[in-house]
Order: C-alpha cells, then sequence, then structure tokens
C-alpha cells in the first residue's frame, strides 16, 4: 500500500486531550460532529483546512493520555491518510491499527518541514520525501496488524475471517 | 526460561508459553468500558451482530459524568443502561464510583486478564492481575469474542529500595519514577514493582502506583502479590480470591532500575506534563485558586483519612475552593462513618458524589481562564479539566490538604508533627 500526501508538523506529546478535548466528551456520540474540532487545542486552525490524504508528522510520544478511540477515529475521519512520529503512546498505536489508520516510526522527523509531500510504503518500510528528494526507513508493521490496516480496520478483519488469525 | 508476571500470566491466558513481542490471542476474564468509550462499544458490537458478553465479569460503568450534566450524556448512559439489559453485562450506576476502584474493591483477582476502554485499567496490576486500557472496538471483540490481541510486554523492573519518610506516599514515589524516566519511559512495556518498600505499602497504596504506569506510557504496572494483597480481599470476603503471582528468579527484565526512596520528598507536577516533575522546595508558594482530593488515583479512604487528619479543626484558605470526591460508594460510606466528610465541610471543603469528578472536565469544578489546580488526580494535560486556559499541578493527598490550608502549594510535612 503506497500513501501519498501533504504534511502537517506538530510537535512533542500530543495528547489524546489536544485531539479530542474533554469538553466535547457530549460530542463522542456524534464522531462527524466531534471531528470538527480535531487537534483544536494543538492548533485551532487544523480541522477546518486539513485535506483528505493529508500526513501528520510528530515528534515524541504522539497520542499520550487517554483510552479514547474517538481521538484517531476522528483523525481518520477528517482525512488524514498516516500519521510519522518519533514514537506513539501506546493506546493510541492500538487504537490507530484498529480503525485502519497506519502510524509509522521514524527517526527523521525534524527533516520533515510543514507542507512537504510525502510517499509512504507500508510493506517495504520506506518513507519518500518526494519535496525533499530524502528516504528515510522505518520496521514495517508485524504481518498481523498490517493485514488489519489492509482490511481498513478490525471491523472488517473481523467480518471476514470471523477470529483473530495469527 | 524463568519468566516475569506478565510473561506469566499471558503464557495462561494464551494457552502457551509467550515470549515478550510476540502477538497473542488472549482469553479475557474480566471487561470494563465507561460512559465516555462504552456507547462506541456497544456500536461496534451490535454491527458484529453479537449477542451476548462473553466474559464472566463485563462491566459498564457510568463514572465520567454521574450524574450526568446534560442531556447528550444521559442519552449516552442510557445506551449502556439498555445494553446491560439485552447482553448480561452490569451496569454500575451514578453513585457506584470509579471503574478502577470498584474493579480493585470487587472483580479483579491475582493472575486474571483485565481489559478496559479506560487507560488506567492499569490500576488493576496492582493485585497482581494483566490489567491494561485499550480502545471501544477491542471492547466491543472482548465482550463478543471473550478474547484480544495482544503484543507480549516486555518488562522494566522497579527496584523500591529503602525506607519511605514521613510526609513521603506511594504518589509521590510513582511522579518521581515518572519524572526520571518520562512520560514515554517505559511505552509498550510492562512496569513491575519489587523491592523492600513495597512492605511499607497498603494494598491502597500499592493501586496508586500501578494506576500511573500509563503515564510512562506502559501497558500495566505489575506488583506481586503478599500478605497484604490476602488481607485487602479478606477485608472485603473474597480471601478465595487470592493466589500468590511473583515472577521467576530467573526472569529476564529488558531494564532494571533501582529507586532509593529514603531521601525522596514530596513531589510536584508541574503543567502541562506528568513527567514535568519537581520537589516541594521548587513549588511552594504557588497561588492556586482549587484543590481536588480524589479520582481512581487517589479517592481511597486511606487518602482521605491522611488529608482529614490535616485538615481537621482548620479552614481552607478562603481564596479556594475545596472539592472531595470519593472514589466509590464504600470509600463514602466509610468516611461517613469515620467523621471524614464531616471535617471536610467543616473545613469549607465540598464533598461530592463518587465518580471521577473534575479530573477530565466534564462537569464539576472546571477552571476558569488563567486558574490553577492542585489535584491528587494522575493527568495535568493541557485542557484537561475543561479549560486549556488553566493549569493542573499534581501532588499526593497531604500535599493537597496543606495547601488547601494555606491557599499557595505547600509543604505537607510541617502539618504532620
Ligand atoms: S478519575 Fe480521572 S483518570 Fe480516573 S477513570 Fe476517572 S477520568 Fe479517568
Amino acid at each position: 500500500m503506497i500513501l501519498k500526501g501533504k504534511v502537517w508538523k506538530f510537535g512533542d506529546d500530543i495528547s489524546t486531550d489536544h485531539i479530542a478535548p474533554g469538553r466535547y466528551f457530549h460530542l463522542r456520540t456524534n464522531l462527524p460532529e466531534l471531528a470538527k474540532h480535531v487537534l483544536e487545542d494543538a492548533r485551532e486552525d487544523f480541522a477546518s483546512k486539513v485535506q483528505k490524504g493529508d500526513i501528520i508528522v510528530a515528534r515524541r510520544n504522539f497520542g499520550l493520555g487517554s483510552s479514547r478511540e474517538h481521538a484517531p477515529r476522528i483523525i481518520k475521519l477528517a482525512g488524514v491518510s498516516a500519521i510519522i512520529a518519533n514514537s506513539f503512546a501506546r493506546i493510541f498505536y492500538r487504537n490507530a491499527v484498529n480503525i485502519g489508520l497506519p502510524l509509522i516510526e521514524i527517526k527523521e522527523v525534524d527533516n520533515i518541514d510543514e507542507g512537504d509531500v510525502l510517499e509512504i510504503d507500508l510493506q517495504n518500510g520506506i518513507v519518500r520525501n518526494t519535496t525533499k528528494n530524502e528516504e528515510y526507513r522505518f520496521i514495517p508493521m508485524p504481518k498481523f496488524m498490517l493485514d488489519v490496516i489492509g482490511e481498513g480496520g478490525i471491523e472488517n478483519y473481523i467480518q471476514k475471517y470471523g477470529d483473530y488469525k495469527l | 526460561m524463568g519468566k516475569t508476571i506478565a510473561e506469566k500470566i499471558l503464557s495462561v491466558k494464551a494457552g502457551k508459553d509467550v515470549l515478550p513481542g510476540e502477538i497473542i490471542v488472549a482469553k479475557v476474564d474480566l471487561a470494563l468500558v465507561q460512559d465516555g468509550t462504552g456507547p462506541l462499544t456497544v456500536e461496534v458490537f451490535d454491527k458484529f451482530g453479537f449477542k451476548k458478553v462473553k466474559p464472566s465479569k463485563s462491566v459498564l460503568f457510568i463514572d465520567h459524568a454521574a450524574p450526568s450534566p446534560r442531556k447528550e450524556l444521559s442519552n449516552a448512559h442510557n445506551i449502556l443502561r439498555d445494553f446491560s439489559k439485552r447482553t448480561d453485562a452490569m451496569v454500575s450506576d451514578v453513585g457506584e464510583g470509579v471503574s478502577h476502584q470498584i474493579m480493585a474493591e470487587r472483580y479483579v483477582k491475582p493472575g486474571d486478564l483485565l481489559v478496559g476502554a479506560d487507560s488506567h485499567t492499569c490500576t488493576g496490576g496492582a493485585l497482581g492481575a494483566f490489567s491494561t486500557g485499550m480502545g471501544s472496538t477491542d471492547l466491543a471483540l472482548a465482550f463478543g469474542l471473550g478474547k484480544v490481541w495482544l503484543k507480549v510486554p516486555e518488562t522494566f523492573l522497579f527496584n523500591l529500595k529503602g525506607k519511605l519518610p514521613k510526609g513521603v506516599y506511594s504518589k509521590d514515589i510513582i511522579l518521581h519514577i515518572i519524572g526520571k524516566i518520562g512520560a514515554d519511559g517505559a511505552t509498550y512495556k510492562a512496569m513491575e514493582f519489587t523491592g523492600e518498600v513495597l512492605n511499607q505499602l497498603t494494598q491502597e497504596a500499592r493501586l496508586t502506583i500501578s494506576n500511573m504506569a500509563v503515564e510512562a506510557g506502559a501497558k500495566v504496572g505489575l506488583i506481586p502479590t503478599d500478605e497484604t494483597t490476602r488481607e485487602y480481599l479478606k477485608m472485603r470476603g473474597r480471601e478465595e480470591d487470592f493466589s500468590e503471582i511473583k515472577a521467576d528468579p530467573d526472569a529476564k527484565y529488558e531494564k532494571v532500575f533501582d529507586i532509593d526512596v529514603s531521601s525522596l520528598e514530596p513531589v510536584v507536577s508541574f503543567p502541562h506534563t506528568v513527567d514535568n516533575t519537581r520537589t516541594i522546595k521548587e513549588a511552594e508558594g504557588i497561588k492556586v485558586d482549587q484543590v481536588f482530593l480524589g479520582s481512581c488515583t487517589n479517592g481511597r479512604i486511606e487518602d482521605l483519612r491522611i488529608a482529614a487528619s490535616i485538615l481537621k479543626g482548620k479552614k481552607k484558605n478562603k481564596d479556594l475552593r475545596l472539592i472531595i470526591v470519593p472514589a466509590s460508594k464504600e470509600v463514602y460510606l466509610q468516611a461517613l462513618k469515620e467523621g471524614l466528610l464531616e471535617i471536610f465541610v467543616e473545613a469549607g471543603g465540598t464533598v461530592m458524589a463518587p465518580g471521577c469528578g473534575p479530573c477530565v472536565g466534564v462537569h464539576e469544578g472546571v477552571l476558569g481562564d488563567g486558574e490553577k489546580v492542585l489535584s491528587t488526580q494522575n493527568r495535568n494535560f493541557l485542557g484537561r479539566m475543561g479549560n486549556p486556559k488553566g493549569e493542573i499541578y499534581l501532588a499526593s493527598p497531604a500535599t493537597a490538604a496543606a495547601t488547601a490550608i494555606e491557599g499557595v502549594i505547600t509543604d505537607p510535612r510541617k502539618y504532620l508533627g
């Protein structure tokens, strides 16, 4: 699977409270409405400007905090095709896999600037920065996770196989 | 090869010897969702066409917004109540308290696999259970299939040595550890705690440590079981739930940290990350507008006792609000019997219904612009308590009580004689 998109840059420690603030708790049963506030506390204009296919690039520990799956869901709903970071918080990582949003850990996030265009090859573990003509390598996800993402998330995966297939 | 506690429990639940890094499917004993994450679980569960919940204890907790402050949340609560009726999942309704506290009091037993759609599900690790937070979809599958996929974590061992000084509590230990290793210092890992300090900690104090494992990024925070664990279960009529859980002597750890607690001082986390820790000396004198004593981290009876012993016969500072939220009905009733609630109210505090209270910024005690709060909860992220223009400091119940009296962050040791 090759993903292509334009970069939005974020810093360290973007928490689930930045992504889906508690004050919108009452919108959790209305994801399209909640998505209008996605990442609002990190960047107010993000939700109104993000475009389909765009890629988020952040630094350390993206998605730390609560288990709210609404966080990766509204990022995906807003059109983001993948998130690249130095590292991810564990529950966020797991939720993203389950809903079919690819996450990539690379060291060179500081080489990437806002607006750069990236191509991501998930199977082979390559990020190509076509703006800067650079390439960054990552360890591809384990097969099970790639399978889940390939199906578009664990919902489709379980509908198809009826169970976890390891 | 010897196993860590995490590897031991997961080997049993997967029905085979597991190794760190391996992806496994494991049988779930206990599963929980709460009112923020549960409605999405219900939606996914229904999409799959599941009819009944499989884990023997499947609980839906109404604790984050209890009682409900607005109609959207009242409707969300009704989704859970309705789900309970048709699937055999239990509901824990308004007035019962925070999921993690109730799980510890009533359901978790050593060796269990507990999964919850709430990040602080790791609290149960203090009872020797592999207890971990995940998402709503995971919980729909845990409810429907009775199993989850898991990556077996590598383990970091924390050897707690020395003697805990007066005025320093398990909250200070875990804040200190997170400050030292960082908010991502144990990401994807199991934390396991050992050492002589465990003998100086009650079961309640241990729950505080495991509760905050996720604040270092960890998947679980495991503590071996012992007589203290047995006693805790016995007091709740659950002695038969006890079993001994500990790592093999030749278990393999990815890293070992020696933590000497003897020289620790009260710790305060500064805004806006939990690992932004300082000693009380660097925090003293900061003026706060609110003190919150409660949450799944420090809303237990022991915490209320510590705070009440400091507040007894005193008044809170007039320029600040003091909010107390017992973590569960059991805690509430006990505090009532011991006269602790009277002490708080006499001191000028307000006692709210058991539950999450102001911790997550959904109702009760939302901060005003530019306000500061000292809270006993586990997180201080920007916007956490309902206002991104507020600032959250984290500390122990003793520090909270001393601060409530003085109106500025205060070293509790001056009130402990
Ligand atoms: S008390 Fe706070 S941290 Fe604990 S479960 Fe409730 S909202 Fe989460």
